[in-house]
């Protein structure tokens, strides 16, 4: 039966860390839109560069983060409306409006001022509306623009090829060219190895802390808590912040998962979930699983930026490679569906995870398009209880409260049933 | 239903109308009853489907196999199994193309060929490979960064993976001079489609842009060899046709180059009082701007093809004229007084560069109006009011 519960998220140590590390990377953020500070090079968050423009000492921005900080602060609605009104559709993410609406509306945004782009670097990473965005960014700033062309992993192939493999190395050598003329001067070679070992280091530990979520009771839910160390993971990677809060993560969940402590009293159901969530209304529909006492212990969009947890570390004796090969294959959005089924079977298998939730939002189609197929091979080939469920990622008008709630709570009513009857 | 088929429509019918009422009928069958004739005919040769938008068609026809446009199945099939696939905000031709599929209507071809046009079709292609596990389904990546040689060099060994593929199927390695046969082969086709589309935009009356999709889009549903002769025979007869140039409007139509509009709505838009000067219906089956050169290294002359001698398209992201301005010096130079732009519902990158194209065709000052559709659409009364009004708008301005 449904519980109502009091509190459904963790509030660790960790939290005032991150608050004070995202903090001042947005005011690094200020500061370059207020010709203070550093060169401001646009990204996308899955398969990205960072460790280079960091070794230039620019600043990444990040259009994702920036859109998704505006809806979990319920302020995307009014700028989706100002894109929809320049002629953009109903039918195109809004993380595009939103960040579009946000450009014409100055830039000013509740946690920094957003600087103009001195270079837009397209991280063509699977996402085609990447394209299209930073077309359009280009088009309204007029900054130089890089289109990093990253080839799918479309092959049924292990690894990438070696001609995929130096296709994007020397796309990256390309870039320091780029990243010289920007700032003067030459790669120190010395430092962007530190960063890259810094990036392993960091990505070895968040590898370790989702590897505690296969513990009995997973010490955190490994969807609303890992979205939210997804801000010091992308925001920070590359540098001694990012690998001190997770040196700092990695203590507190230990600490938790060895005194059998998890996010809700009593862990009754393990999910996997994917899709990315509902960002305007992370709260209600959090609580729409915890008073089920359902817990995700793995979920698929805690991988966009990055996929660890399955032995991939960056190497600082091969920088550029290792980065090629993130970009490559180590991250959901560049994979394909057969690739995504097998991520989130391993899940299942390894996490020990009960049925798979995904939540399609119509934002984001690389995600979304196709999740029926997905229901229908987890549900009819493989037998695992598979909940479908649709709203958006940033629009909060697509968010129905009332007709998730009673989804969820039938798929949950289902499995509770279920298992009474095996219990019998 | 019964469709004539190429070969006899060549050698027995060759007036104008009738040629373009044969294509009709095979751009609407939605059995493909064509392509299995001719397969019938050709019990050694495979089909592969391509779907949209462009597709290196010469490397599937020099593995001795023939490339089919499998484009969606238009307002011809009822969706009942693929809506289960594919949720309500995912376009029609993704969901029409699955359901061929679902109701063993593609059962006649040997494989499928993607590419990376838009997320759904990305998608697409693997719910494919799941569903289809006797279908050879392969996803081409073409490459986004125009700005270095480095995309087109890229392409070629794309290029090379792809053949090297599709010879495991056919059994059949090309040798360079097949692969610049079918080039040349593809060049004649494409240099007549040019030449259609010369004529319409110098002379629009004498062929109407509905006559002209049938054409292309029956071409890409039967042998090249016999679209070939279709093409040369429209060509010879179409200077004697009686026509008179009638008081138009001349647009330049954006937005289809992936699902096809219905027949019915570029007729309603046509007959509403414009001329279709330019268009990008089925424009990976046109794609270059000129001859693909026969050299030495034919998959080198494609993928340099790609990059520097094809036409833009909304899918494709070249850094080195943005799209707006591309948009904007084409209206002048074909001559159009207006664009419409014709997207399909749900489907993302048109309606993304509608939001770019809107602002900058205002900017320069160019009317344009738009139009959303799905394939499926059978009744055009709106789009005919609108059209309409558009038209009279400029016409009496």
């Amino acid at each position: 039966m449904a519980q109502s519960t009091a509190k459904t998220d963790y509030q660790g140590r960790i939290h005032n860390l991150q608050k004070d590390m995202i903090g001042r990377y947005y005011a690094r953020l200020t500061a370059a839109a207020e010709n203070r500070g550093e060169k401001a090079v646009y990204m996308l968050i899955s398969g990205n560069p960072v460790e280079l423009i960091e070794a230039f000492d620019m600043i990444p921005v990040y259009p994702e983060v920036n859109a998704l900080q505006l809806a979990v602060k319920k302020q995307s609605l009014p700028l989706i409306l100002a894109a929809e009104e320049m002629g953009y559709s109903t039918d195109n993410c809004a993380y595009v409006k939103a960040d579009v609406g946000m450009y014409f509306a100055g830039r000013k945004t509740p946690f920094a001022t957003i600087p103009e782009p001195d270079l837009l670097l397209c991280n063509y990473v699977g996402c085609n509306v990447y394209l299209q965005w930073f077309e359009h960014l280009q088009e309204y700033s007029k900054a130089p623009i890089y289109n990093l062309d990253v080839p799918f992993f479309r092959t049924k192939a292990i690894d990438p090829s070696e001609e995929d493999v130096s296709y994007v190395v020397k796309q990256l050598e390309d870039l320091v060219e780029i990243l010289e003329r920007m700032s003067g001067k030459k790669l120190d070679y010395q430092k962007l190895q530190r960063i890259v070992e810094l990036s392993g280091e960091t990505g070895a530990l968040w590898s370790d802390i989702k590897r505690l979520a296969q513990r009995r009771p997973t010490p955190y839910d490994a969807y609303f808590d890992s979205v939210m160390m997804m801000a010091p993971l992308y925001c920070l990677r590359g540098t001694e912040d990012g690998l001190r809060f997770f040196q700092e993560a990695y203590k507190e969940m230990k600490q938790r998962a060895d005194n059998h402590e998890g996010p809700l009293p009593e862990e009754k159901f393990r999910l996997v979930m994917e899709g990315p969530p509902p960002w305007p209304y992370l709260r209600q529909f959090r609580d729409m699983f915890s008073r089920w006492g359902a817990v995700a212990v793995a979920s698929t969009y805690s991988t966009v930026g990055g996929i660890w947890e399955f032995g991939f570390r960056h190497d600082p004796q091969r920088p550029l490679e290792s980065i090629a090969r993130h970009m490559l294959q180590w991250n959901v959005c560049n994979r394909n569906f057969m690739q995504r089924y097998q991520q989130i079977k391993d899940y299942v298998d390894d996490w020990g995870a009960d049925a798979l939730v995904i939540h399609s939002v119509k934002s984001c189609r690389l995600f979304s398009a196709g999740q029926g197929d997905m229901r229908e091979y987890f549900t009819k080939q493989l037998n695992v209880p598979t909940l479908l469920i649709e709203s958006d990622i940033e629009d909060p008008r697509y968010f129905s409260e009332a007709q998730l709630r009673n989804r969820v709570d039938a798929f949950f009513e289902a499995l509770e049933h279920q298992r009474m009857l095996v219990s019998k | 239903m019964e469709v004539k088929v190429a070969t006899t429509l060549v050698e027995e019918i060759p007036q104008l109308d009738s040629m373009l009422a044969s294509c009709r009928e095979i751009a609407e069958d939605s059995d493909f009853a064509t392509a299995k004739h001719w397969l019938e005919e050709h019990p050694q040769k495979k089909a592969i489907g391509c779907f949209p938008i462009y597709c290196p068609v010469e490397l599937i026809h020099a593995s001795g196999m023939l490339p089919l446009g499998i484009i969606g199945a238009g307002n011809q099939i009822e969706i009942t199994h693929a809506d289960s696939r594919f949720q309500s905000f995912v376009c029609s031709i993704v969901k029409s193309t699955l359901e061929l599929g679902l109701t063993d209507r593609l059962k006649f071809l040997d494989g499928m060929l993607f590419h990376s046009i838009c997320d759904p079709t990305r998608n697409l292609a693997s719910v494919f490979q799941r569903n289809f596990p006797g279908l050879f389904v392969e996803y081409i990546h073409f490459p986004q960064n125009f700005a270095s040689p480095l995309g087109r060099k890229y392409l070629e060994t794309e290029y090379r993976r792809l053949l090297n593929r599709l010879q495991e199927r056919s059994g059949y390695s090309p040798t360079p001079a097949d692969l610049n046969r079918s080039i040349s082969l593809y060049n004649r086709i494409r240099c007549a489609l040019r030449e259609i589309y010369r004529i319409r935009t110098e002379t629009p009356h004498l062929l109407s842009a509905a006559e002209s999709f049938v054409l292309v889009r029956a071409g890409t549903l039967m042998a090249p060899e016999d679209f070939l002769q279709i093409l040369e025979k429209v060509l010879a007869e179409i200077p004697g046709r009686a026509a008179r140039p009638k008081d138009r409007i001349r647009v330049v139509l954006e937005g289809s180059f992936c699902e096809l509009p219905p027949l019915g709505l570029i007729e309603t838009v046509e007959q509403a009082g414009c001329y279709i000067v330019e268009d990008d219906f089925l424009r990976g089956w046109r794609w270059f701007t000129e001859g693909v050169p026969i050299q030495e290294n034919p998959l080198a002359a494609l993928a340099e093809s790609y990059s520097e001698r094809a036409y833009y398209s909304g899918t494709k992201h070249d850094s080195r004229e943005t799209k707006a301005a591309h948009l904007i010096r084409l209206c002048k130079e074909k001559k159009a007084n207006a664009v419409i732009f014709q997207a399909a519902k749900f489907c993302e990158p048109a309606l993304f560069d509608y939001a770019l194209y809107r602002k900058a065709l205002e900017a320069a000052n160019i009317p344009h109006l738009l139009l959303e559709f799905e394939e499926k659409t059978w009744s055009f009364d709106r789009a005919r009011s609108e059209a309409e009004t558009f038209v009279e708008s400029l016409l009496f301005d």
